[in-house]
């Protein structure tokens, strides 16, 4: 293929939105073709320069305020219920009820959310932390390959359940590999997939051997913790508990996900 | 960001919306100022996104893209508003048409021009892009939205995001190579050549 070939994808190819097999080529034209390589890295230095410059404008911590006040009004004005005149004598004598067992509930609830959110946010972080470290390793994967019918019989005699791998053909996912890694000191398995550049951990463990404990703080809709800097996405399928972890947008998260959803 | 995308029924209250919706307050805001390139507007812009958004967060589909969804919502409000349709009438209509462009070819390395172009000539040069040119490469640059979610944020096809990325790319290098000291001989260009 001539150089204006591979240039008019270039932008494509840099963007992550090229199909796996043309990436592939693509890696091997760069790395002998100077011209090309030369461009490429040019455009790759414009992206992360308008990446940069692009986040200009930040928003006043007032005005964020405004705005969650507007949704907290809104909400509240559309869930209140409405009450006639008659009823609104049951309503008085229900409100002294309910004060009452409410100062009683309160103590308990305030405590016990704290501590649940305290659950959670442990519980989050050490999946994050299992996904971080991985990387950060010199040798991430145990299983090196793109196959999923390679990685998949690894895991066979070390770890005490099976699981599938989806199908990645047409989508964007690409398989890097996989390791063993712990939780809550139960095996389980690590796959790590690739995505536009950005590494996704898949983490699959029995649902039984984990603690009640961890499985209770990471219901499949908690609301997340605020400052970790990852999407992620976990559901119990088939007595295995599945987490999703990366610093690929929520979109490509949950697109995986629902790969390994259809595939189990 | 960290946020839940596959939202369960039980999860749709106004909760739901706030948890998933506020982590995206700051990156509305900064793509609602590069639009309106006014504060007083981006804010305004930004609070009837939210309105609405909650307004119609029972009609969200579950499954989808929730970040395309807010990202589509804030841009046709900003089409609608008096500076969107003033700042969209500025763009010919004949650009939807051009096919991918080929690859430039310059005398002088880009690599140079980016290192020595500062972040103010970077931000003006964004500035000036066409809203259209504009909004394509803050999603796909500083959002990092791929293509396919650029595709239904703005409601236009994959091939057309392309070429207007492609069109944004080349008028920002465009723009910024005069002000470069010695960027040498002007680009040599090969193939195709539309101006914005």
């Amino acid at each position: 293929m001539a150089c204006d070939s591979w240039k008019e994808k270039l932008d494509a190819y840099l963007d992550g939105e090229v199909p796996e097999n043309e990436m592939r080529a693509f890696d091997a034209h760069l790395r002998g073709c100077a011209s090309c390589s030369a461009d490429a890295l040019a455009r790759l230095q414009m992206k992360r320069s308008i990446q940069a410059a692009g986040g200009r404008f930040t928003p006043s911590a007032e005005f964020r305020k405004k705005i969650q006040i507007q949704i907290q009004k809104t909400g509240a004005t559309k869930t209140r219920p409405s009450f006639g005149h008659s009823q609104r004598w049951i309503l008085a004598a229900t409100a002294a009820v309910i004060l009452l067992v409410g100062t009683l509930a309160s103590t308990y609830l305030a405590i016990r959310s704290r501590s649940d959110a305290a659950n959670r946010d442990h519980a989050f972080s050490e999946i994050a932390d299992l996904h971080v470290e991985t990387l950060a390793s010199a040798s991430p994967v145990d299983v090196v390959s793109t196959d999923r019918h390679t990685v998949k019989p690894w895991f066979q005699g070390k770890i005490p359940f099976a699981f599938n791998l989806p199908e990645l053909q047409n989508t964007q996912f690409s398989l890097l590999g996989g390791r063993m890694t712990y939780l809550d000191q139960a095996p389980g398995a690590h796959l790590i997939y690739d995505v536009r550049k950005h590494h996704i951990s898949v983490f699959i463990f029995q649902e039984k051997p984990l603690s009640p404990k961890l499985v209770q703080s990471l219901p499949a809709n908690s609301p997340p913790p605020k400052p970790l800097p990852f999407n992620l996405e976990t559901w119990s399928q088939g007595g295995l508990r599945y987490f999703v972890i990366g610093d690929a947008s929520a979109a490509d998260i949950d697109a995986l996900a629902k790969l390994f959803k259809a595939a189990s | 960001m960290f946020y839940y995308v596959d939202v369960s029924d039980a999860a749709r209250h106004l909760d739901s919306f706030e948890e998933l919706a506020m982590p995206l307050f700051d990156q509305l805001y900064n793509f609602a100022q590069w639009l309106t390139q006014n504060r007083d507007e981006a804010e305004d812009l930004v609070q009837e996104t939210y309105a609405k958004a909650l307004k119609g967060f029972s009609s969200f589909q579950l499954g989808t893209n929730f970040r395309a969804w807010m990202y589509r919502i804030l841009r046709n409000t900003f089409l609608t508003s008096r500076t969107g349709l003033r700042a969209t009438m500025t763009v010919p209509l004949d650009l939807e048409e051009d096919g991918p462009q080929l690859a430039v070819e310059r005398d002088t390395p880009e690599t140079l021009l980016f290192e020595r172009a500062s972040r103010d000539a970077l931000q003006s040069a964004i500035d000036e892009l066409p809203v259209y040119s504009r909004e394509v490469l803050l999603l796909c640059d500083v959002e990092e939205m791929s293509y396919q979610e650029i595709s239904e944020t703005l409601s236009i096809p994959i091939g057309t995001v392309m070429s207007r990325l492609s069109r944004a790319r080349r008028a920002l290098r465009d723009r910024l190579r005069p002000t470069l000291p010695d960027a040498g001989t002007p680009a040599v260009e090969k193939g195709a050549n539309h101006g914005l």
